[in-house]
């Protein structure tokens, strides 16, 4: 039996296609989750793609966060089932408060559209055990409100715990996807909660699940085996 | 029908790209002497019924949960007259 892994549609999201194609191609049966169904159809995780849902009225992510769906995740999430915000998801999930932090406008003002450079800082969550720690990885990254912002307090704590699980790498060349794109503090790219079930990143690996697609890359993979792995072997 | 003003501003620390591109548009239009601007958002609530202390609470409640990201955001409640 393999393993279901739930992608939602909120209105205005964008990236729901590819990530249910990621999650296939990693060998997962991919699920439709429809925003006003509070049903996640027996799915053994769930993906928030990227997108504008909502048209990010009012702050990105705010207003999905009170969907019927997003009831039974938070609810489901806090009791362990892995889920992977990408992008409009990272925001969704930090508005929902599973992750702390929230998002704002990139300090540049500009929407930024670029293969982006990271470093994989925990490879033990649910969404990253396919990496190595340490591991520099290359995927896409598109966002308007992607500049990641805590308290310092808040930071200290996710660097402690290890719970910052990927950071943009600033040491190249911009040209060759290096830099903090978007101002986001301590060049946080993505975190973790503390249990490593819930994650959420700005940048785009379900666009980088296949080398005819995309930017030629495939290191987007990594995150949805990680995720069929962690479930297998559960 | 009574009027409630919620206004929605980011935390001081928090920075403020959008006011920061605001200020230092002012001199160029010959707007001098502004040192600093601030973006905010306000919204206005017209209110079915009277605004007591239970409609405040829950205005109140209904600006700390939806209208502003208390992790970034600090808002305030007024009755408009």
């Amino acid at each position: 039996m393999t393993a279901r892994i739930g992608v939602v549609t909120f209105p205005g999201t964008l990236d729901d296609r590819d990530a249910l194609r990621a999650v296939r191609l990693a060998g997962a049966e991919p699920v439709a989750l429809w925003h006003r169904d509070k049903d996640l159809h027996q799915v053994d995780a769930v993906v928030l793609p990227g997108g504008f849902s909502y048209g990010d009225y009012l702050r990105a992510g705010a207003i999905s966060r009170f969907s019927p769906v997003m009831e039974t995740i938070i609810e489901q999430a806090k009791a362990g089932l892995p889920v992977l915000g990408i992008c409009n998801g990272f925001q969704v999930l930090t508005e929902a408060h599973l992750l702390p932090g929230a998002m704002l406008q990139n300090d540049h003002l500009h929407f930024v559209c670029r293969e982006q450079r990271l470093r994989v800082e925990n490879a033990s969550t649910a969404w990253s055990a396919d990496f190595e720690a340490g591991q520099e990885i290359s995927i896409p990254l598109k966002n308007m409100d992607g500049r990641y912002t805590a308290d310092e307090r808040t930071l200290d704590e996710l660097e402690a715990e290890g719970r910052v699980a990927f950071r943009y790498l600033t040491e190249g060349d911009p040209a060759d996807g290096y830099g903090n794109p978007n101002g986001s503090l301590r060049n946080i790219a993505g975190i973790t909660n503390a249990a490593g079930n819930v994650v959420g990143l700005m940048p785009h690996p379900e666009h980088a699940v296949e080398p005819l697609v995309g930017t030629g890359g495939t290191d987007g993979l990594g995150f949805f085996t990680s995720i069929l792995k962690k479930l297998v072997s559960a | 029908m009574a009027r409630v003003v919620v206004d929605v501003m980011l935390k001081p620390e928090i920075l403020d790209p959008q006011g920061q591109a605001v200020q230092r548009a002012l001199p160029r239009l010959g707007f001098d002497g502004i040192a600093d601007v601030r973006q905010g958002k306000r919204f206005e609530l017209d209110v079915e019924g009277p605004v007591d202390d239970a409609a405040l609470a829950r205005i109140h409640e209904m600006a700390e949960t939806f209208l502003a990201n208390t992790v970034i955001e600090d808002f305030t409640v007024k009755v408009e007259s």
